[in-house]
C-alpha cells in the first residue's frame, strides 16, 4: 500500500449536490430548439474522475485487473469498457484520466492502490473539479471548429482519440468515444465560460440542451 | 431626392452582369443604378463618375485606376446607418447591392469642389517628402493640434460611433493543401490536388473564382476560358474533400504555414448582415488555417507607367480597362490612348476597339515591337507609335489629351518632338509585378528576375508558387505550373495524384518587353509636373529623387521618408516603380537598392473579424467558484483576481435607508473586519491553488523547492512555506499539509496556481527526474470555506463530528471528518490572526455546506467577507501577499522572514545560493516595515514614495514605497506596510511621503504586526 | 504562429498549447555553494542569443505538460527538430554550417511596408 492518504469525498446521504454547470443553467438556461435542432448538448454530471499517474508498465496490469480494460499506451488514445460507461484516456506518458460512473471512483482508487502496493504511482480524485459535456448532431464538428484549435476532421480525429487543447481562451479535454458523439471534459471554474461559449456558437444551428 | 442618372458608359452586351435587374445605390448622396455582378467601381464607371476621391496630401481629384485589390484611389466609406459604417473599402472589391450607400473618404466639403485642394495646390510645391516631420517638429506641445489637422486633412475614413450589430466568428481550419488565388494557376493546382483525395481549401478574394480568366480574350479548348472555369468549379464544388471560399482574402501568411483568411460572407448582400430565421447571419469569418502545403497562385498586378499627370482621372491600368469592358460591360471612356512597354497592354486596345470605342493610338516604348498581339492590333487598323511613350496626361478633372514623344530610356530623356493626342482615357502598362506580398510575410526574401522585370517570391518550407506570382504569364504555362504545384503539394502530404489533362491553350507568340518605369519628361523630374508613384500616399518621382539627394540611400529609409507603400496600400502599384526610380537616382540596379518586404494584412480586415466571438461577455473567461451563485444573490461586489471573480465585499442595505441605499465599500469592509475580530466571518477561499503531491520523495522535493524545512512535518500537520526562484527572490507562498508520509497537499496563491504547478514540473522533469514524486492540480475539485473569528469553533462544532478541542486539534493541524454531513478536510490555519478553520469539501457539495454554516451561524453573527477585508485583516497581522509586498526583487530576509529559511538544510534548495551573493546581503536593501501615519486619519496611498528629508531639493532621494495601506477598524487608524532601504534598522524613525497634491504625510516606521503582536488569538 | 511537434504526444500541435521556457541545456550547478558569484550569475542571468540555430526549452502546457527541447533557426523560424528532455540535439550550429558551406546567404535590406 502506497503511503498516501485516501479520502472518499462523496457521501451517500440525500445531501444536495450541484454540478459545475448548476449556476450556468440558472443564468443562461438550457435552450430547446425543438425537433429539428442540428446539435445536442448534454452534461454528464457527477461522474467519477481520477487522475492516474505512474509508469505505463506499472499501471497497466493493475488497471486491467481492476477495471477490465487495458491502459492505453499510445498518445491520445481513449479506451472504454464494453458498456461505454468507463473509460481511460492517455493524457501524457505518465498520466491518464479515468472516468467511471459516479461513486465508483473511491472503490476503484482503493482497489488500484491495493493492487499497486508499494510501486511508485499517484491517484488523485478530481471528480468535483470537472464535468463532462456531450455534443452530438450534424453540426457538432462545425461547432468544434469554432471552439477548439485542434483539428477535428475525422481523418485526423478518429473514434478512440482524446486530446487536451485550447477551448476559446480556456482549455479542455476533447474526446471522440463514438462516430456521432464528442465529449468535452471541462474544468469546474471555467464551466460557465465554456457553456456560454458553446451556446453562443451553437445558436445558429439550433441546439437542444439536455440537463 | 436627386434623379437617378443613366448608365451612359454601360455597354449593350458582354460582361458577367445581369442587365435584367437593376440595383440602385448612392455615392456621395447622389443616386445611381447598376446591375447584379457589378462592383461599386464598375457601377461608378458605368455612370461616368470620374472623381471618386481627393488625394491624401495634395487633395488632387482622383479616379478609379484598377479593378482589384491594388486600387489606390477608390477607397470609400460604406454604410447607410451610423452602426454600419465601414472605412477603407476599395470600391473595386465591393459588390454592388440594392441600397448600397458609399461616400468618399477624403474631400471637404465634397470631392467635386474641394477646399483642401486649393491648399494642396498652393502648398504643393512646399510639401516635399518629410513635410510633416519637418513642419510639425516643434514645439512638441503643439503636436496634438497638428495631429487633428493632419487627420482631418488625410481623412482615410472613420470608424462607426455606434455598436456594431453584426456577428463575426473564427474557424480553426486544417488542410493538406491551401490554394491562395483561384485564377488559372490556382484552379489547375486545386483540381490536381483535389483529385488526389487531399483536404484542399481554395481561397479567392473576388466575388467569383476564375481570376483573369473571367475577363480573358484567350481560349481554352477553343472556347472562352471562363467556360473552363465553370467546369472546374463544378467539379471542385462536388468534392467532399474541397472547401471553396470565395470572397475570402488570404491576408496574412505566418510561421509554419499558418494563414489567416478573411471571409466576407454577407458584405455583398447588404451593409449589415441579413437576419434569417430570427438569426443574424455571420457577417465575416476569420479562418485560422494550418496548412500542410500552401500553393500561392496570387497572380500579378499590372504596373502602371509613371508619367506626368498620371493621377488625373481617366488614367488607368491597361488590364483594368480590359476587365471593366469584358467582365462588367463598361467602357470607362470613349477615346483611348494606350501607353505600354509590352505585349500584354495590347489587349486593352483590342477590347476597347471591340467595344465600339475609338483607339486613338497605341504608344509602345519598344523601337520595333513584333508579335501576334502587335499584328492583331495592326489588323484592326489601330495606329501604333513606337519607341515612344505618353509623357504627360493633360486635364484636371478628367484626361483631355495625352502628350506623346519619342523617349530614350537609357539616357532617360525625351528624344523627339511632342505631339498631343486628344483622348479621355490613358491606359498604361509597364508589365506585371508578381503579387509576392504573402510570401514576403514569412520573411523569405524575393528574388529579382531581369527576364520578367519583377521580383518573384522567396519561398519557405511547404510552399509553392505557380503562375503569375512566379513570373509565368502565358496561359498554357500557367496551367501546367498550377497542375504541377498541385501534384507536388498533394504528394508531399502523402496523396498520389491521377493524371490531370490540361486544356489546350492558344499559343500566341510574344515579343520581349522593355524595362520602363518612370517616363522621362522634357523638364527634369524635380521641376516638371508631378509624376505619381504611390497614388494612395501621394508620393511622387520627384519626392523619391529628393530623398536620394538628401542622402537617403537605403530603400527602407526612402520608404519611411516619403511614405511610399504605407498604410492600406502596402505598395501594390508603386513599390517597384519607386525602387526603380531610387535605383536610377543612385545609379544602381533595382536588386541592389533592395528587395521589397510586405507586412500583413494584405488588405484591411475589420476589427469585428479579428475579434470574432472574443468580445463582450465572452471577451475573457471568468472563473467562478462553486459558491458564485450565492455571492451574486448576496449582492457581492466582485474583484478580478487573475481570471477569477472573487467577492470583494458584500455591501448591505444601510440601516434605516428608505430607498435601498447600500453601504459604501469602506462601511462594508469596516463591518466585515469587526465581525471577524469580534464574532465570526466566512470567506470563500476556493480560488487558492491546490496541488496534490504524492510519492516517496515528495518530502525531499518540498525541501528543495521551498526555503524552509519539511523533514519533520508529521502527518496531520500543516506548515507555511515560502518559495523563491533561483535568484533568491520570493515567488510564491502558501500552506502545505502532510496528508500521509508520501502525500502532501500544497496550496498556492490564487494567481500563481498554474505557474507554480508548471514550476514544480519544470524542476522535476529537468533537474531532479530521480525523485519519485507526482503533482496533480486539485484546485477545482475542492471548495474551501474559511470560518474565522472567536466564535468559529462553536459554529463548526454544531455541524461537525471532528473533535475541535484546542488541545487535540491545535493551530497548524488538519483533521478529516464530516461537516454538514459531507466528508471534509479541515485545516486550522489562519490568515487573519483569529481562530480559523478552513473547511475543504468536494466542490459539488460546497453550496450545501456553505448554506448549512449560515443556517447555524446566524446566532454567532456569521458574516461573509470578501478579499478587501481579507487584505486588511492579514495586513494588520503583517502577513505578506506575494505580488503586493513582493515584486520579484524581494528576498525572504527583506521581508523579515528569516524564520522561514532553512540555511542548514542538506540540499542547496532553490534560491539558497543567491541569498549569499553580495547584493542580496547588502544592508541597505529595501526591507519590509510597518508604517504608522502620524495622523491616524490618514490612509497612505499604495505606491507612494518614501523620503527621509522632505525639504530636500527635487529630485529627492527615494528610499522606498508603500506596498499595502488600509484603514484598520479595530485600531481606528490608518496603517501601512512598506519597503524602506535598511528599514529593519530604522524602527522608530520618521519618514515622509510627499504626494502629488502638495501634501506631505509623516509616518513612523514600526513593526509589521499591528494587531495581537504575540499571536495569541489564532491559538485559542 | 509555430506548429510544434511534441515528442511526447507524437504529433504537431499549435503554438497556443505551448509555453517557451528559454534556452535549453542550462544545467543547474551540482554544487551551487562551490560557485563563485560570477559563475552563479552566469548560470542565472546569461543566455545565448544566436542568429541561426538555437536550442530552446518549451513545455506542452495545454497538453501533456512535458518539457522538451526545440532546435529552431532564429532567422527563418524553422523548427529543425524537437527532442525529449535529457536527449541531445542531432542538429547544431556546427552541423548546419558544415552542411551549408559555401552557400552564403546575401542579406539585403528590404522595404517593410
Amino acid at each position: 500500500m502506497s503511503n498516501a492518504a485516501t479520502f472518499d469525498t462523496r457521501t451517500d446521504t440525500a445531501i444536495p449536490v450541484e454540478s459545475p454547470l448548476a449556476y450556468s443553467y440558472r443564468r443562461s438556461g438550457a435552450p430547446q430548439a425543438g425537433g429539428p435542432s442540428r446539435l445536442q448538448l448534454r452534461e454528464r454530471a457527477m461522474l467519477g474522475h481520477l487522475i492516474l499517474r505512474g509508469g505505463a508498465i506499472v499501471l497497466d496490469e493493475a488497471v486491467r485487473d481492476v477495471l477490465g480494460i487495458s491502459l492505453p499506451g499510445q498518445p491520445q488514445a481513449l479506451v472504454q469498457d464494453a458498456s461505454g460507461e468507463r473509460s481511460i484516456q492517455w493524457l501524457s506518458p505518465d498520466e491518464w484520466l479515468v472516468i467511471v460512473p459516479g461513486g465508483e471512483e473511491f472503490p476503484l482508487e482503493t482497489k488500484l492502490r491495493e493492487h499497486l502496493g508499494s510501486a511508485h504511482f499517484a491517484i488523485s480524485d478530481v471528480s468535483g473539479g470537472q464535468t463532462l459535456v456531450e455534443i452530438s448532431g450534424e453540426a457538432a464538428r462545425e461547432l468544434l471548429m469554432k471552439t477548439v484549435i485542434y483539428d477535428v476532421h475525422p481523418s485526423h480525429f478518429p473514434v478512440g482519440k482524446g486530446v487536451t487543447t485550447v477551448f476559446g481562451k480556456a482549455t479542455t479535454i476533447i474526446r471522440r468515444p463514438s462516430e456521432d458523439r464528442w465529449e468535452l471534459v471541462i474544468r469546474r471554474s471555467f464551466a460557465d465560460y465554456c457553456y456560454r461559449w458553446l451556446l453562443d456558437a451553437a445558436a445558429e444551428y439550433g441546439v437542444n440542451v439536455q440537463q | 431626392m436627386s434623379q437617378s442618372k443613366q448608365q451612359v458608359f454601360r455597354l449593350n452586351t458582354g460582361g458577367r452582369i445581369d442587365r435584367s435587374r437593376t440595383l440602385s445605390f448612392t455615392f456621395n448622396g447622389q443616386r445611381y443604378q447598376g446591375h447584379p455582378g457589378d462592383t461599386l467601381a464598375s457601377a461608378l464607371l458605368a455612370n461616368g463618375v470620374d472623381i471618386v476621391n481627393r488625394s491624401f496630401k495634395y487633395s488632387r481629384p482622383r479616379g478609379i485606376v484598377a479593378a482589384g485589390a491594388e486600387e489606390p484611389n477608390a477607397i470609400v466609406q460604406l454604410g447607410s446607418s451610423e452602426a454600419a459604417q465601414v472605412p477603407n473599402v476599395r470600391a473595386t472589391q465591393q459588390a454592388l447591392y440594392e441600397g448600397l450607400a458609399a461616400s468618399s473618404t477624403n474631400g471637404w466639403p465634397n470631392v467635386q469642389r474641394d477646399l483642401m485642394g486649393l491648399f494642396g495646390k498652393l502648398g504643393g510645391q512646399f510639401m516635399p517628402p518629410g513635410f510633416y516631420y519637418k513642419t510639425f517638429m516643434a514645439p512638441a506641445s503643439m503636436w496634438l493640434t497638428y495631429e487633428k489637422y493632419i487627420r482631418k486633412a488625410a481623412g482615410l475614413g472613420r470608424s462607426p460611433m455606434e455598436a456594431d450589430p453584426d456577428n463575426y466568428n473564427h474557424f480553426n481550419q486544417h488542410c493538406d493543401v491551401l490554394v491562395v488565388g483561384a485564377g488559372a494557376a490556382g484552379l489547375a493546382a486545386a483540381l490536381a490536388a483535389a483529385r488526389s483525395g487531399a483536404r484542399v481549401m481554395v481561397a479567392d478574394e473576388q466575388e467569383e473564382m476564375g481570376g483573369s480568366l473571367l475577363a480573358s480574350r484567350e481560349t481554352l479548348e477553343d472556347k472562352l476560358a471562363d467556360q473552363w472555369v465553370a467546369r472546374v468549379l463544378d467539379e471542385l464544388a462536388g468534392c467532399e474533400n474541397v472547401t471553396l471560399l470565395p470572397r475570402t482574402t488570404a491576408n496574412g501568411y505566418h510561421d509554419h504555414n499558418f494563414v489567416t483568411l478573411h471571409e466576407r460572407r454577407t458584405e455583398h448582400l447588404s451593409d449589415t448582415a441579413p437576419v434569417e430565421n430570427g438569426h443574424r447571419q455571420v457577417r465575416a469569418r476569420l479562418h485560422r488555417v494550418r496548412a500542410g502545403q500552401v500553393i500561392l497562385s496570387t497572380g500579378a498586378h499590372e504596373r502602371p507607367l509613371v508619367y506626368a499627370g498620371n493621377d488625373v482621372p481617366g488614367n488607368m491600368l491597361a488590364g483594368a480597362v480590359s476587365t471593366y469592358i469584358r467582365r462588367y460591360g463598361v467602357a470607362p471612356g470613349r477615346k483611348l490612348v494606350l501607353s505600354t512597354s509590352n505585349d500584354y497592354g495590347y489587349r486593352a486596345a483590342l477590347d476597347w476597339k471591340e467595344a465600339g470605342c475609338e483607339v486613338v493610338a497605341i504608344v509602345d516604348a519598344r523601337e520595333a515591337p513584333a508579335s501576334d498581339w502587335v499584328d492583331a492590333a495592326r489588323a484592326q487598323g489601330i495606329k501604333i507609335i513606337t519607341g515612344s511613350a505618353v509623357i504627360e496626361a493633360k486635364g484636371s478633372n478628367r484626361v483631355t489629351a495625352a502628350r506623346v514623344a519619342k523617349i530614350d530610356i537609357v539616357a532617360f530623356k525625351v528624344s523627339g518632338p511632342v505631339q498631343e493626342l486628344a483622348c479621355d482615357t490613358i491606359a498604361s502598362s509597364g508589365g506585371y509585378s508578381p503579387v509576392i506580398h504573402l510570401a514576403s510575410h514569412t520573411g523569405a526574401r524575393p528574388t529579382w528576375r531581369d527576364d520578367i522585370i519583377g521580383f518573384v517570391p522567396g519561398l519557405v518550407k511547404g510552399v509553392q508558387a505557380c503562375g503569375g506570382v512566379n513570373g509565368t504569364y502565358a496561359l498554357g504555362d500557367v496551367l501546367a505550373e498550377g497542375v504541377e504545384a498541385g501534384i507536388k503539394a498533394a504528394a508531399a502530404m502523402g496523396h498520389a495524384v491521377q493524371t490531370v489533362t490540361l486544356p489546350s491553350a492558344e499559343r500566341l507568340q510574344q515579343g520581349p518587353a522593355v524595362a520602363l518605369f518612370q517616363v522621362p519628361h522634357e523638364k527634369p523630374t524635380l521641376r516638371g509636373p508631378k509624376q505619381f508613384v504611390d497614388l494612395q500616399n501621394d508620393v511622387t518621382a520627384a519626392g523619391i529623387e529628393l530623398a536620394t539627394r538628401e542622402g537617403f540611400e537605403s530603400i527602407e529609409h526612402i520608404k519611411r521618408y516619403t511614405a511610399m507603400g504605407f498604410g492600406t496600400d502596402q505598395g501594390k502599384l508603386g513599390n517597384i516603380n519607386g525602387m526603380a526610380i531610387a535605383a536610377r537616382c543612385l545609379k544602381r540596379s533595382i536588386p541592389e537598392v533592395g528587395t521589397t518586404v510586405f507586412r500583413p494584412n494584405y488588405t484591411p480586415v475589420t476589427f469585428g473579424a479579428i475579434v470574432g466571438r472574443h468580445c463582450r461577455d465572452l471577451f475573457d473567461p471568468e472563473r467562478y467558484t462553486a459558491l458564485h451563485q450565492w455571492h451574486v444573490e448576496r449582492g457581492a461586489e466582485f474583484e478580478d483576481v487573475g481570471q477569477w471573480k472573487r467577492p470583494w465585499y458584500y455591501p448591505q442595505k444601510r440601516a434605516g435607508a428608505v430607498n435601498g441605499e447600500r453601504e459604501s465599500m469602506a462601511e462594508a469592509v469596516a463591518r466585515e473586519c469587526l465581525a471577524v475580530r469580534e464574532k465570526v466571518g466566512i470567506l470563500d477561499a476556493s480560488t487558492l491553488g491546490k496541488i496534490d503531491i504524492q510519492g516517496p520523495d515528495a518530502r525531499e522535493f518540498l525541501a528543495r523547492i521551498y526555503t524552509n524545512k519539511w523533514e519533520k512535518l508529521a502527518v496531520g500537520k500543516c506548515r507555511y512555506g515560502l518559495m523563491c526562484k533561483d535568484d533568491g527572490m520570493v515567488t510564491d507562498d502558501g500552506v502545505t499539509s502532510c496528508l500521509a508520509d508520501n502525500h502532501f497537499l500544497m496550496t498556492t496563491t490564487t494567481g500563481g496556481a498554474a505557474a507554480i504547478l508548471e514550476w514544480l514540473e519544470l524542476w522535476h522533469q529537468t533537474e531532479w527526474p530521480e525523485l519519485d514524486v507526482y503533482f496533480s492540480s486539485v484546485t477545482d475539485h475542492w471548495a474551501t470555506m474559511t470560518i474565522t473569528g472567536p466564535e468559529a469553533r462553536k459554529l463548526l462544532a454544531e455541524i461537525s463530528d471532528i473533535d475541535l478541542d484546542r488541545d487535540s486539534f491545535k493551530f497548524m493541524d488538519w483533521r478529516s471528518g464530516k461537516v454538514a454531513g459531507v466528508p471534509a478536510r479541515v485545516f486550522r490555519i489562519s490568515f487573519t490572526g483569529e481562530l480559523t478553520f478552513e473547511i475543504n469539501v468536494q466542490a459539488n457539495y460546497a453550496m450545501h455546506v456553505w448554506q448549512t454554516l449560515f443556517k447555524h451561524g446566524e446566532k454567532y453573527g456569521l458574516t461573509p467577507y470578501g478579499t478587501e477585508t481579507m487584505h486588511v485583516l492579514r495586513a494588520e497581522k503583517g502577513f505578506i501577499i506575494v505580488g503586493q509586498e513582493t515584486d520579484g526583487s524581494v528576498t525572504p530576509e527583506d521581508l523579515g522572514m528569516q524564520w522561514c529559511v532553512g540555511y542548514d538544510k542538506p540540499y542547496s534548495w532553490i534560491g539558497k545560493r543567491a541569498l549569499t551573493r553580495s547584493d542580496t546581503k547588502r544592508e541597505n536593501r529595501k526591507q519590509l516595515v510597518g508604517l504608522r501615519p502620524k495622523d491616524p486619519k490618514v490612509v497612505l496611498e499604495e505606491g507612494a514614495q518614501i523620503v527621509l528629508d522632505p525639504k530636500h531639493a527635487i529630485p529627492m532621494p527615494m528610499v522606498g514605497h508603500v506596498t499595502s495601506s488600509y484603514y484598520s477598524p479595530i485600531l481606528d487608524s490608518g496603517f501601512a506596510l512598506a519597503v524602506v532601504k535598511g528599514g529593519h534598522q530604522k524602527l522608530g524613525d520618521t519618514v515622509y511621503l510627499p504626494m502629488a497634491d502638495g501634501q506631505t504625510h509623516e509616518a513612523e516606521i514600526v513593526s509589521t504586526i499591528f494587531y495581537d503582536p504575540k499571536g495569541e488569538r489564532q491559538h485559542v | 504562429m509555430f506548429y510544434i511537434y511534441c515528442p511526447y504526444c507524437g504529433e504537431h500541435r499549435e503554438e497556443e498549447e505551448f509555453h517557451p521556457k528559454g534556452q535549453a541545456h542550462i544545467e543547474r550547478p551540482k554544487e551551487p555553494e562551490a560557485c563563485s558569484d560570477e559563475e552563479w550569475g552566469n548560470y542565472l542571468f546569461f543566455r545565448d542569443n544566436p542568429r541561426g540555430v538555437h536550442h530552446e526549452m518549451w513545455v506542452h502546457a495545454v497538453g501533456c505538460r512535458k518539457f522538451f527541447n526545440v532546435t529552431r533557426h532564429t532567422v527563418s523560424y524553422e523548427i529543425l527538430e524537437t527532442y525529449k528532455m535529457g536527449e541531445q540535439p542531432s542538429i547544431t550550429a556546427d552541423s548546419q554550417s558544415q552542411a551549408r558551406e559555401g552557400a552564403a546567404v546575401s542579406q539585403q535590406e528590404g522595404v517593410r511596408a
